[in-house]
């Protein structure tokens, strides 16, 4: 198995505050690793550390070369696709719109067109209203188009910024099975960050758990569900 | 009522000036959220460029041409120049720059080309329009190159990659990044294109109010009033606005009592200021919603 | 025409001056002071009339950062409440005979009572609006005051003579140097009250607004009384300002206030650091000496020159002079520290 992503003593900043206090952890090709944590714990800044969205020290590889003074787009073009916190849907554009936004940086026309239908076997919703402004959409009608438009991409790489956020219960069950299926089917990398930990130690192979910008405990998702600490703390059982 | 009517024709032809420097106006502010004051002086010194290169012979249509190229160029080396540095200090700062980009330009076309007014040639003639008294052929020309314009833009920002890579930098920088967009270089091409717009409203405008460098600075005030009414992120109510701005400055002049040439542009103002007022978001413009 | 509204999630248009730094040490202020007392003993009379034109100028520009540095709006028509201000006290002194002291509080209310009454349709109206309608304000100026309609009381376009007042009580001053030092009391009374509202409840509440217009009106702050009372307050200050420079230059004419003057004010306000009162003054020498500098280089190019320059200081602080203080207060501190 290689390691795709190679994470090193990672600090960040935000202004004077630091947030993350030297992480460290790997992502092995092909993997579905989820980042658990509390509210402020350091999660979300760990991702926009990946795309350099928030001043960092330390020393990320991806596939071997180093991310460090790169631009977010250029660390994109690289194959990592980020789907943020809040989604980040151009709510003014259409479905399609934002689809073809995913593609931007490919060439290959034919393949771009054919991805797109691709989507919307995927996400048959997406196809319905394929052409209504994205802000019109539910909220995980949204977070669909979201990773619909990551995957655009053809990424190698998938960050996602707790996906199941303002989600029911029974769409993060669809969402969180299409994530797995894009794992196995597509071999699709996945970092997925949540706090609803349930349901994200269940898709993930691997977990690591965050608190207050330092990584607390780390191993197979299946032992860190069943570890009474974690149970207690972020399962609320 | 046939004054009245007589003065909307008018107005409409007085109004496709300031429609098409309302369209750079709002060019522009897409790309960087802010007026850019300089932009009356761009258009001026792209014009007296064209004026020059025809004065060294060549023809009006090649003269355009290449002023268009060099005038594209020239906004985004002015971009990347001067005003990328300034990126990340404050909007108010980035206003203090474009005052002195202002000064620079009008200053030297000052000292190349001097304050004497000259005559600018105009390819479609001077002649009565359709034998109307009203709009004369250049008028009408100016008012289809500036319809003609809209669509190519139109055309450009909805059925073009790099027009949609550009909508969505400006609607959304940090999620265009994370689609590989380079926002920066969005930024630059922004300008390019308001230049280019620019100098073509330049280039049209001159033979009406005859160059000389401080030609544009009445046009560039009624340019951002027109774009401001028809909302600023909407080139279509950009044109709408300058024609209405040409009206309202024609029919104010008319039918107010006392207000002379001098007074126009300020009632022209307090009118639009008004719709705003009504409409913060402009007749075309997307209601912005505030939160906190 | 989109059925999907934008979201805006604005950073505040105007960043926020840290309430301690807004102005200079007890130990600094009074060596300026000082130095400004000082000034006639070493200069021409020349010089002592650009002073003071330096203190009004600095005067106005201080009226601006109160406006936008403290309450976020932006205003490019500074140079119509000069102009008002100006000439109320021309008028009061050429036509009423009322003694050139007491024009300045008349015009200073006059102005704010304009600047209040502005304020309110300004209220909807806030950015590059705000700017629009400001501008119409400043363009609109010189040409109201030649109309023909008030042309007994303003002179029209020839505008007025105004006396230069003579030093009281037969003190051996000259004009010049007298009017210096009743310039110097004004401004220092002013820059001390001004100081002092920003650090009061109203001061707070003008923060509030140019931070976060929504919170501030959720927090139960009167958004369209605060906002006005800044327009106001400001419009007074440029009042007083636009009155002594009225009798500093003894004449005032329409041609004298317009667009370029509130542009000047607000480079002024740019180069000073926005928000920041100390930085006023050298915001005022900027644009008072900057040009003249400009054209000494280059006669023809005076304008580009002057363009240059003003690039060269907004590269090198992007945040005006109170950047440079701030530089110059932690070199201080680290020296403490050895």
């Amino acid at each position: 198995m290689t390691m795709l992503l190679n994470v090193k003593d990672l600090r960040a900043y935000y202004g004077q505050v630091q947030a993350l206090h030297g992480l460290d952890f790997q992502l092995n090709e092909g993997s579905l690793t989820t980042l658990l944590g509390a509210n402020g714990a350091g999660k979300t800044t760990t991702l926009r550390a990946i795309c350099n969205m928030v001043r960092s020290t330390g020393a990320i590889e991806f596939d071997g070369a180093s991310l460090a003074s790169r631009s977010t787009e250029n660390i994109v073009r690289l194959g990592i696709a980020h789907v943020p916190q809040g989604r980040g849907t151009f709510t003014t554009m259409t479905v399609e719109e934002n689809l073809q936004l995913g593609a931007i940086t490919r060439a290959d026309k034919a393949g771009i067109v054919s991805d797109i239908e691709r989507m919307y076997e995927h996400f048959p919703v997406l196809k319905q209203r394929h052409t209504q402004q994205a802000g019109t959409l539910s909220g995980g009608e949204q977070q669909m188009l979201a990773v619909a438009r990551a995957l655009m991409l053809r990424p190698r790489l998938m960050l996602l910024d707790e996906p199941s956020f303002g989600l029911a219960p029974l769409i993060v069950r669809d969402l969180f099975a299409i994530l797995g299926k894009i794992n196995r089917e597509d071999k699709v990398t996945i970092l997925v960050v949540e706090q609803n930990a349930q349901l994200a130690l269940e898709l993930a192979d691997k977990a690591y758990v965050i608190e207050t910008g330092r990584i607390v405990m780390a191993g197979p998702a299946k032992e860190i569900a069943t570890n009474e600490d974690v149970r207690k703390s972020y399962l609320g059982y | 009522m046939e004054l009245f009517t007589n003065q909307i024709l008018a107005g409409i032809a007085t109004g496709a000036i300031y429609a098409c420097m309302a369209l750079a106006v709002v060019m522009i502010y897409q790309a960087i959220d802010h007026l850019n004051f300089a932009q009356g002086e761009m258009a001026m010194f792209s014009t007296f460029i064209s004026w020059q290169l025809m004065q060294w012979g060549v023809p009006y249509w090649a003269a355009f041409v290449l002023t268009l190229a060099l005038s594209f160029a020239a906004g985004i080396a002015i971009e990347r120049l001067l005003f990328k540095p300034l990126a990340k200090a404050p909007i108010l700062t980035n206003v203090a720059g474009f005052i002195a980009l202002y000064a620079i330009i009008n200053s030297f076309a000052g000292l190349i080309w001097d304050f004497t007014i000259k005559q600018y040639p105009t390819p479609f003639g001077s002649s009565p329009f359709l034998g109307s008294q009203l709009i004369s052929t250049h008028q009408a020309g100016m008012i289809g190159i500036t319809l003609l314009l809209l669509l190519m833009l139109y055309f450009f920002f909805q059925f073009t990659r790099v027009g949609l890579a550009m909508r969505a930098a400006a609607s959304l920088p940090e999620s265009a990044r994370l689609v590989g967009i380079n926002t920066s270089w969005m930024i630059a091409l922004g300008w390019g294109m308001a230049a280019a717009i620019g100098s073509i409203a330049g280039m049209m405008i001159a033979p009406v109010v005859f160059l000389e460098p401080n030609m544009m600075l009445g046009v560039l005030i009624y340019g951002f009033a027109a774009a401001v009414l028809g909302g600023l992120t909407s080139p279509f109510g950009a044109v709408i606005g300058g024609f209405l701005v040409g009206i309202f400055e024609n029919l104010a002049g008319t039918y107010i009592p006392g207000v002379g040439n001098e007074l126009k542009l300020p009632i022209a103002l307090a009118l639009i200021i008004t719709v705003l007022v009504v409409k913060p978001a402009g007749l075309f413009g997307r209601h912005i919603v505030k939160r906190v | 025409m989109s059925a999907v509204e934008d979201v805006a999630t604005e950073a505040p248009a105007v960043e926020a001056v840290p309430k301690r730094a807004m102005t200079l040490g007890a130990g600094t202020s009074l060596v300026v002071l000082a130095l400004l007392f000082l000034v006639p003993a070493f200069a021409k009379n020349f010089i002592v009339f650009q002073m003071t034109m330096l203190l009004i100028y600095g005067l106005a520009v201080l009226a601006l950062n109160i406006l936008t540095g403290g309450s976020g709006q932006f205003s490019l028509g500074q140079s119509a409440f000069y102009a008002i201000g100006a000439y109320t006290s021309a008028i009061l002194m050429e036509q009423y005979n009322v003694n050139y002291a007491l024009t300045l509080p008349v015009a200073g209310v006059i102005c704010f009572g304009a600047g209040f009454l502005f304020g309110q349709p300004a209220l909807r109206l806030s950015g590059v609006y705000l700017a629009l309608a400001t501008f119409a304000l400043a363009t609109a100026m010189p040409q109201l005051l030649k109309l023909n309609f008030f042309e007994k009381w303003t002179g029209g376009v020839q505008g007025l003579v105004v006396t230069k007042p003579d030093a009281p009580f037969g003190l051996h001053l000259s004009q010049d140097v007298w009017l210096y030092y009743f310039t110097l009391v004004v401004v220092v009374a002013i820059y001390i009250f001004s100081v002092n509202l920003l650090r009061s409840r109203s001061g707070r509440a003008f923060m509030a607004i140019r931070d976060n217009e929504i919170a501030a009106s959720a927090m139960g702050i009167d958004v369209a009384l605060y906002k006005t009372l800044a327009f106001g307050v400001s419009a007074g200050i440029t009042g007083v300002a636009g009155g002594l420079g009225a009798i500093a230059v003894q004449f005032v004419a329409p041609d004298s206030y317009t667009i370029q003057l509130a542009i000047s004010l607000f480079l002024g306000m740019v180069v000073g650091g926005v928000g920041w009162l100390p930085g006023s003054i050298v915001g005022s020498a900027f644009i008072i000496f900057v040009p003249n500098i400009a054209e000494g280089i280059s006669k023809g190019l005076s304008g580009a020159v002057f363009g240059v320059l003003l690039f060269l200081v907004i590269f090198l602080v992007p945040h005006g002079a109170r950047q440079v203080a701030v530089v110059c207060q932690q070199a201080l501190g680290k020296l403490r520290g050895l």
